[in-house]
């Protein structure tokens, strides 16, 4: 857990004084992740460094699972926390074995132990150790490097992590994947982390909460679906983008509202049968043909049913595309609008018919935030109205 | 860096003339001549070597910890005068600073040793501290925020990383050491100098060229042995030679 106590840095510069971080109170509980999300040059970094004490708080006090930063050895302090930065950091001169076991020979770790963790990490992020212990990091692309970057702060398995815009250098395609990555690894070993980003949609998509920075001040503390559907004001309002609603899409997954469908055909039923069990079971445009196996092979329109005589295998058409359990809703629509489609059939690991997404599933849901989040807003504004 | 490619592209003419040069001079009878010195070639060489090495690791020696200590922080106003400093040194030509030390020390052995270290100095000071400064801030802040103390970080991550510049540094030095060193017989410092000077003098080009292909086989083999020390002692991740 991390707890910032009336944190505060101001710098005196050439330009006047500047308060980077203005009596920051916040707490990260035990392994979640945190994103400070803010525009350019509103203190994120600043209290960042603060709680690795690469910058010393002006005053307000870090703790660190209830220790007060500033009791400890700073060196011995910065070894138990991970440190990512966007410029990744990689030390040219050494390989990436050497890279990767940094910390745990400063904290002293024998040789077998830290040779074993790197080979190890490199697994966790699809790096074949053969290949890459022995390379420099010249002769990594940039994603790999910073997966580089983000297994050495890794390496001593320290309970914090802090990355100050780690996958900000990183082309759209590949930072899609190492967030995912990261995810994954997060989800196994639980870090608390604090991570630095300016971008609304990597914080959406990362964070348990979001702490929104403006000019030093932390305006609000939330988690993404509440800073989504209750922004606390019009900045925040703005800084999260008109298209919050789409936005809030990304942070519910396809099991959320998934319709189960009941009613199917084999490709050996007759059209007739589909047409009956399509007006039993109240589908309006289509019946979904699976195989012995429970597998979706395609569709039969109710239009070809009524006007069409013949066993369902000869007169479905194909499935366009399928959607996952675990795939967010922001993607599905998409597939959606891709495929003009209106429904989508959702199958299991194992490619079983689990059931179907429709648009009208999603709309439906986009129409609760809106009402929440309108009746909420009005709320507010009496509140502020009132006194 | 661009040292090594420059001299690299050189290789290979300078070898062609060495080789003709050999050539022309066995058919005039050059080399029987030069042969006469054999003895002379020999304990000049010697001392010519001793010279070297001496005077060289002198200003290794001083030179790396002096680049290093003004590279740090705390000395960053001291370091912009000293290096001031420094560069006006360099423009003094290497007889000047010969004869300075001369008429410090007098003549002999110690003076030629202290103004052949004077001349070597500069370039490992000014290599070891650009080299350093220009270590980018964020290794620095990867280094100490990972949790490495200063002298961990000076050790493991800025020296390594400015090998290349600190040895581009030597290589000048030895370079401009090499070639000076023949200078010192005017002030006693004897050396293949002796054979030079006093081949001009006697219009015994035997006895000067002597002398003077000595040196010149002396410089290009220090350089050849830096340079093999820096392509063994730098990384390959940041070894331009290895990549
Ligand atoms: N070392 C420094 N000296 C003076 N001002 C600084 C320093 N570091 C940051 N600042 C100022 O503090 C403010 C916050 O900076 P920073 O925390 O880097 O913002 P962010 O990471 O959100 O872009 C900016 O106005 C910046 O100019
Ligand atoms: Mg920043």
């Amino acid at each position: 857990m991390i707890t910032l106590d009336n944190l505060t840095k101001i710098f005196d510069t050439d330009r006047g004084v500047v308060s980077a971080a203005d009596h920051i109170n916040m707490e990260v509980p035990q392994g979640e992740i945190c994103v400070l999300l803010g525009p350019s040059g509103c203190g994120k970094t600043t209290t960042l460094k603060m709680v690795n004490r690469i910058i010393t708080p002006t005053s307000g006090r870090v703790l660190i699972n209830g220790k007060d930063t500033s009791e400890q050895d700073t060196v011995s302090l910065r070894r138990s926390i991970g440190y990512v930065i966007q410029q990744i950091g990689l030390f040219p001169n050494m390989t990436i074995e050497e890279n990767i076991s940094i910390v745990p020979k400063l904290i002293g770790w024998d040789k077998s132990r830290y040779l074993k963790r790197a080979s190890e990490l490199l697994e966790m992020v699809a790096m074949d150790p053969a290949i890459f212990l022995k390379r420099y990091p010249n002769e990594l692309s940039g994603g790999q490097q910073q997966r580089i970057g983000v297994i050495r702060a890794l390496a001593a398995d320290p309970p914090v992590m802090l990355m100050d815009e780690p996958f900000g250098a990183i082309d759209p395609i590949n930072r899609e994947v190492i967030q995912d990555e990261f995810l994954k690894l997060h989800r196994e070993l639980k870090k608390t982390v604090m991570f630095v980003s300016h971008d609304i949609d990597e914080a959406v998509k990362m964070a348990d909460r979001i702490a929104i920075f403006k000019e030093g001040k932390l305006i609000q503390y939330d988690t993404p679906d509440d800073i989504l559907s209750h922004p606390i004001n019009d900045f925040v309002k703005g800084f999260v983008g008109r298209d919050r609603a789409l936005k809030r899409l990304q942070l519910v997954t396809v099991a959320e509202v998934l319709e189960t469908e009941s009613s199917v055909v084999t490709a050996e039923d007759s059209l007739a049968t589909a047409l009956q069990r399509m007006t039993d079971a109240g589908y309006e445009r289509a019946i979904i043909v699976v195989d012995g196996d429970g597998r979706p092979v395609g569709y039969v329109s109710r239009s070809v049913a009524t006007t069409t005589k013949g066993n369902c295998g000869q007169h479905s058409y194909n499935l366009r595309t399928l959607v996952r359990p675990e795939d967010d809703l922001r993607t599905v629509a998409s597939k959606m609008f891709t495929h003009d489609a209106t429904w989508l059939p959702c199958v299991s690991e194992h490619g079983k018919l689990m059931g179907v997404v429709t648009q009208r599933g999603i709309t439906h849901h986009l129409g609760a935030t809106y009402k929440s989040s309108h009746a909420k807003e009005q709320n507010l504004q009496h509140a502020r109205v009132a006194p | 860096m661009k040292g090594l490619g420059t001299s690299r592209f050189f290789q290979l003419p300078v070898l062609i003339g060495v080789f003709l040069l050999g050539v022309y001079l066995q058919r005039s009878g050059l080399i029987d001549g030069m042969l006469y010195y054999w003895e002379d070639i020999v304990y000049l060489t010697n001392q010519h070597i001793q010279l070297t090495i001496i005077s060289g690791s002198l200003a290794i020696a001083v030179g790396l910890p002096l680049g290093i200590v003004l590279s740090r922080p705390r000395f960053i106003k001291v370091s912009e005068w000293a290096m001031q400093g420094l560069n006006i040194g360099t423009t003094i030509p290497t007889l000047a600073i010969l004869a300075l030390s001369m008429s410090l020390l007098g003549i002999g052995f110690v003076p030629s040793v202290f103004g052949l270290f004077i001349a070597s100095l500069l370039p490992i000071v000014r290599n070891t501290y650009t080299g350093l400064l220009g270590i980018p801030a964020h290794l620095k802040e990867s280094a100490s925020g990972i949790g490495m103390s200063a002298g961990q970080m000076l050790l493991r991550v800025e020296i390594p990383n400015a090998a290349n510049v600190i040895f581009a540094g030597i290589r000048t030095a030895l370079a401009i050491n090499v070639g000076t060193v023949p200078l010192v017989f005017l002030i006693g410092g004897g050396g293949l100098g002796e054979l030079i000077f006093t081949g001009i003098d006697l219009f015994d080009t035997e006895m000067m060229l002597a002398g003077a292909l000595m040196t010149a086989l002396l410089a290009i083999t220090v350089d050849i042995l830096v340079a093999a020390c820096a392509f063994l002692m730098v990384p390959r991740g940041i070894n331009p030679s290895r990549a």
